[in-house]
Order: structure tokens, then sequence, then C-alpha cells
């Protein structure tokens, strides 16, 4: 029931042409290895699997490795399904990218690929985010990428996605729409979780060089997924616990957090059924946290999948948690993690020291922080 | 018969059906009443009303500040289907265009019921394709309410036969690929695309998206069963919010498509 194509007529036969040049692709060995040649060349895979000795120490309780997919190109995991499907939009023989962003790591993501593959690229980012993340808007614009200020609704992630939507819909002959996590209408949750999977397939060989065996628990933060997916998928037919970390924001028993899948209810939203924050008249409702990569009021249609038959346990972490282990890797491992990420750190600092030194917990630091500095040195009343 | 169908057979051979549309709740549900009143007396043959959505993602800018005008009196499914009940017995039918998630909310099946005991005749839902309507169109079924689909642009023939399958009322062919707003011109492709149409369905066309003008309502009528007008008559609204006659000028607009299209040539046919 999760999932499916609820989009306007004018977009299902170029959905159905999306998902034949995706499938052929994806058998074809020559694209395979030309994808493989740029993770590891342009990217920087395979990212490290490092074992963050001090934060365990500090923690007193499970191993913990953090995968670390800051350290890719760009500094953050989004690079990795923007280059597979920009190679798919050359292809396609498509000249021009759209791409939505919250973070802006994603749209910083899209016009990279699209300077190396030579696309025209516009990315739609709500106006508040444009206040919230400056760096990265101006990285898009020497990127060469156009940035479309969103002014409708909350000026967030979704109305950047509904304007991007708007745009696919006019321009949909000429234009490629590059989702930036396992949302959207088939196949964009699928392909986005195939060309993320490379975290988890990493991961997996890593963990079982460093210690023997698989990991007893995979933590990352989810907004849309699609690192969670990225780092649990490979991971699926294993006996490994999957924990996704929403954003409670400013806590869950208030009307600001982002969590659609512990705190909302099923419904369509931007072209798939999943979870989705609404009220009762089915309206979508805005959410809130101040990582701006997970203020999102839906959640790709496989998380909702993995909560309902149990597979994955998904829970939330307010702001201030996030921030306290912003600060609590940046003093012990001297890493400043993405506020994203931050979330996944904080619960793992709960979870770790409730196991004994024997377990094992992989952790996926999906971006730096570099982009947060500026609105952390705000919240904590700094002048930069 | 359903009333759908009778209007476009009283019509067939002599003119397009007009379909004004109007955001239900814009600026409130007691105006809409007064304006679906008014439409009808003015030459309404089929009246469309859009339920109010957060998210509207076929919508340009005109029809989206509407339904924030009408999402902000707090207009919702419950209060549109008793609006409909006070309008029962007028002449023109009436069609609900809105996106799918109110729906399901609602249920189904609840939802089928009330737009069945309300009177509503037809019901049109943008991001709803014939592939996800299994369980829609079955619960409309129940009631023989009319399952309006929609035919793009990008539309193949084998699209164009599905929708038909699954339509019951009419066609609904979306003039251009974007989203719903005044355009100044139509495309000129749209008498071959609606010829195409016609080549793998029975049902009536009416045509949508762009369309404002009486002359571009003459244009169309030459070639469709049915003419929607939408955002000209939202931002009719729009611009009127504040006058006492707002009522009365968007109904002598109406009354202006009206006449453009009697002195129409019959769809051949």
């Amino acid at each position: 029931m999760f999932g499916g194509k609820y989009v306007p007529e004018t977009l299902m036969a170029p959905l159905k042409e999306l998902e034949r040049a995706y499938l052929s692709m994806k058998r074809d060995p020559r694209f395979q290895s030309e994808l493989k040649a740029h993770l590891k060349d342009y990217v920087g895979r395979p990212t490290p699997l490092y074992l963050a000795e001090k934060l365990t120490e500090e923690l007193k309780g499970a191993r913990i490795y953090l995968k670390r997919e800051d350290l890719a190109h760009t500094g953050a995991h989004k690079i990795n399904n923007t280059l597979g499907q920009a190679m798919l939009v050359k292809k396609m023989g498509k000249k021009r990218v759209i791409a939505e962003t919250g973070a802006g790591q994603h749209g910083v993501a899209t016009a990279t690929a699209a300077a190396l593959f030579g696309l025209k690229c516009a990315v739609y980012m709500g106006e508040e985010d444009i206040q919230r993340q400056s760096l990265n808007v101006f990285r898009m614009k020497l990127l060469g990428a156009e940035v479309i200020p969103v002014s409708s609704g909350s000026k967030t992630l979704k109305d950047a996605i509904n304007e991007a939507i708007r745009d696919w819909v006019t321009h949909v002959r000429d234009t490629y729409y590059l989702i930036g996590s396992v949302v959207g209408p088939h196949p964009y949750p699928v392909m986005v979780r195939d060309f993320q999977s490379i975290i988890g397939k990493e991961a997996r060989k890593q963990v079982l060089e460093k210690e023997g065996r698989l990991p007893d628990y995979l933590v990352a933060c989810v907004g849309g997924g699609s690192n969670a997916m990225g780092l649990f998928y490979p991971f699926y037919k294993e006996s490994v616990r999957f924990i996704g970390v929403e954003a409670a924001g400013l806590g869950m028993n208030t009307q600001s957090h982002a969590a659609s899948l512990c705190a909302g209810r099923v419904g369509t939203l931007h072209g798939s059924m999943s979870y989705i924050v609404q009220n009762d008249s089915g309206n979508i409702l805005e959410t809130y946290s101040f990582a701006p990569g997970l203020d999102y009021p839906g959640v790709g249609p496989e998380h909702a999948f993995f909560k309902e038959c149990k597979r994955a346990e998904y829970v939330t972490v307010t702001d201030e948690e996030a921030l306290e282990a912003f600060h609590l890797l940046s003093r012990t491992e001297g890493i400043l993690p993405a506020l994203e990420s931050a979330h996944a750190l904080a619960y793992v600092s709960k979870l770790a020291p409730t196991l004994t030194r024997g377990r094992v917990i992989v952790a996926n630091l999906s971006g730096r922080g570099d982009k947060d500095v500026p609105s952390i040195a705000a919240k904590i009343g700094v002048g930069l | 018969m359903s009333r759908i169908a009778s209007v476009f057979s009283r019509l067939r051979n002599k003119r397009a059906a007009l379909i004004p549309f109007v955001v239900a709740g814009d600026p409130d549900l007691k105006t809409t009443e007064a304006l679906v009143l008014r439409m009808a007396e003015c030459g309404a043959d089929i009246i469309e009303l859009g339920v109010p959505f957060s998210d509207p993602l076929a919508d340009g800018p005109t029809i989206q500040t509407a339904s924030q005008r009408a999402l902000k009196k707090g207009v919702n499914l419950k209060e549109i289907f008793g609006m409909a009940e006070r309008l029962r017995g007028i002449s023109p039918p009436l069609v609900l265009m809105t996106y799918f998630n109110p729906v399901f909310q609602y249920g189904l099946k609840s939802f089928a019921e009330d737009c069945h005991r309300n009177g509503i005749d037809g019901i049109i839902i943008p991001d709803l394709p014939p592939e996800e309507a299994g369980p829609w169109i079955k619960e409309a079924s129940r009631f023989e309410l009319g399952t309006i689909f929609l035919i793009a642009p990008t539309s193949p023939p084998e699209r164009i036969r599905l929708a038909s399958r699954c339509s019951r009322g009419f066609l609904y062919y979306v003039s251009v690929t974007g989203v719903t707003g005044v355009r100044r011109k139509l495309p000129e492709e749209l008498g071959t695309a609606i010829g195409q149409i016609k080549k793998y369905s029975q049902e009536p066309v009416a045509v949508g998206f762009g369309i404002s003008t009486p002359e571009q309502i003459k244009e169309v009528s030459r070639v469709a069963d049915g003419v929607i007008v939408g955002s000209a008559i939202v931002k009719l609204i729009e611009e009127n919010l504040k006058q006492p006659d707002l009522v009365i000028r968007v109904g002598s607009f109406v009354s202006s498509l009206a006449k453009a299209l009697a002195g129409t040539c019959p769809v051949p046919g």
C-alpha cells in the first residue's frame, strides 16, 4: 500500500519512461563501472568506517563506529545519488535538471553533478532555509546553479518540492527532476535507495574487516530517509537492528516537530503514500526542526513499510539533544557533524551506555557540520 | 442517465458545455453558495467546486492563494457537503475537484456516500491517476458517481484508453503541460489532440487549464464538448474581495462566457 504514483496525469508517461531508462541502466555493466569510477575518483569512496574510541570511552558502552559520509565530496551522502541520477539524465538526453533542497546539501550535490555533466541546473529552496543556510546557497551559485527562492506555504523543504513539481509538470519534455531523497512517486524511492545503498554495502564490508562480524545496531537520522535507507538496505536480511531517528524539534508534546513516522498518519504527499504530519482534514501541517534537512512532513514510503512490518524502529530526538550531541562529537572526536547527523548521534549517546562493550553500533555520519556553524552560533548567542 | 450525461446529451451538436470553477470557501462558504446560484442563472451548465488543500501541486499561484484564503476560514469537506446539500435542486450538476489526501483521510467509502447524499454528481482528483484509483472507482460506482479522469498532452493512446475506461461523466483534457492559470494563447495542437482522444473514446471531452477569455472559449468550443474556466474566475474574485457586488461581477463574467458559446459551431459528430 505504501509508495505508488499519486501524481498529475501529465507526469505519468514521463515516469514510465524514467522507469524504463533506469532499469536498463541498472542492468548495463558499462554504466555501473562508469558510476563506480566516479564514486571512487570523484567522490572519494569508499568513505571510512571510523571507530570513535573517544566517544565510546565517554559513553561507556557499546563500540561506536561512524560511517564517514561527511568525508564524501561536497560534505554529505547526497552526492552518491546525484551522480547516479545525473548520469541517467545524460543517457535520457535531457538538458536541464531541477532539484529541491532543505539544508542545501542536496542542492549543492545536484549543482555539483550538473557542473560535472554539463547540465543546466535550477534548485528550489524555501526562503526560510535560504536564511538558515546562506553558505550552501552561495556554494550552489558558485557551481553555476540558479537558486529559486520559494515563498509559498511554510517556505521550507515541503514547499520547495511543490514548486519543483510544478516546474517539472510545466517543462517535463526537456527537464529532469532530480529528487534528493527516497521520497516522491515510483521509481524515485527505489532509485535513490539503490544509489545510496553504496553506504551500507561499504559499511558491511568494513565492519566485517574490523570486527569480524555484523553490527548489532545501525542508527541514522530520517528526514526523507535516504541516508538511513542507504545504510539499512544492504543489511535487510541480516539480524541487525535498524533505528531511524526523527526530529522532535521543540518536543513531541508541542506542534513543533518533524516526526512523520512517530507522530504522522498514512496519506499521500508529493506522489507517494506514506506517513505524513497532517491534520484531520488531510491538510499537511508545517513541521519544525532546527536541522533543515529533517524539516519535512513526509518520509520515504519504504520507511513506512519498515515501520509497519517492524523491521526498523523509529525514535525521536529534540533540537536540544541534537545540539548536545553536536558538541559531544566535536569535543571528543574533533568532528563537527551536520545538525541532521547529530540527531543520530544523540540517539547513540542514549543507546550506547545501555549496552555492553561487546556490542557494536554503526551510526551514519551523513554530513559535515560546516554549513550549520552560523546557525549554531546564532542559537547560542555568539556573533560571527 | 446521470445528470452530467444529460447535460452533454442536451448540448450535443449545439455547443460546448460551460463549466466554471470556484474554490469552495473563497472567501467564505456563504459567498461560494451565492456564486454557485448566480453562475447557474448566468449560463453555467456544470459547476466545478475546488476543495481547498494545503499543497495543491497541480495549481498555479491564483488557485493556491484562493485555497489559502479558504483554509484560513477552516473550510473542510464536511462543510462543503453541507453547502452542497443546501444547493440541491439547482439545474447545473456539481462536480468536486479535490486532491487525494483529503479524500483518503475522510475515508473513500464515507466520501462516496456523502457525495451521493448531498447531491455531488462527479469528482475530479488530479493527483489520482487510474493506476491508483481502483478502490476509489469501486466506492464511487456503488452510487453511480461521476469519476472524471484527466488526459494530458503527454498521454499516449494507451493512457487515453485507460482514462476513458475509468471515466464516467466526461474526460478532462489538460490543454497544456503545466499548472492551472490564465494563459495568453491556447496551444495550436489542441484540435489535433482532442481529435486523437475522440479516436479512442466515446466520452464527452471538456478542456481546462489556461482558458480565460470569450475568444478562447469560442476556439475550444469548436473542438470540444465542454470548456472549464477556473483561474480567470478565481482571479476576478480575488480582485473584488472587498466589493459588495462581487457575486454580480462574477455573474456578468460568466454571462459573457455563455454568450460567446451561444454563437459557436457545433462539435462535429
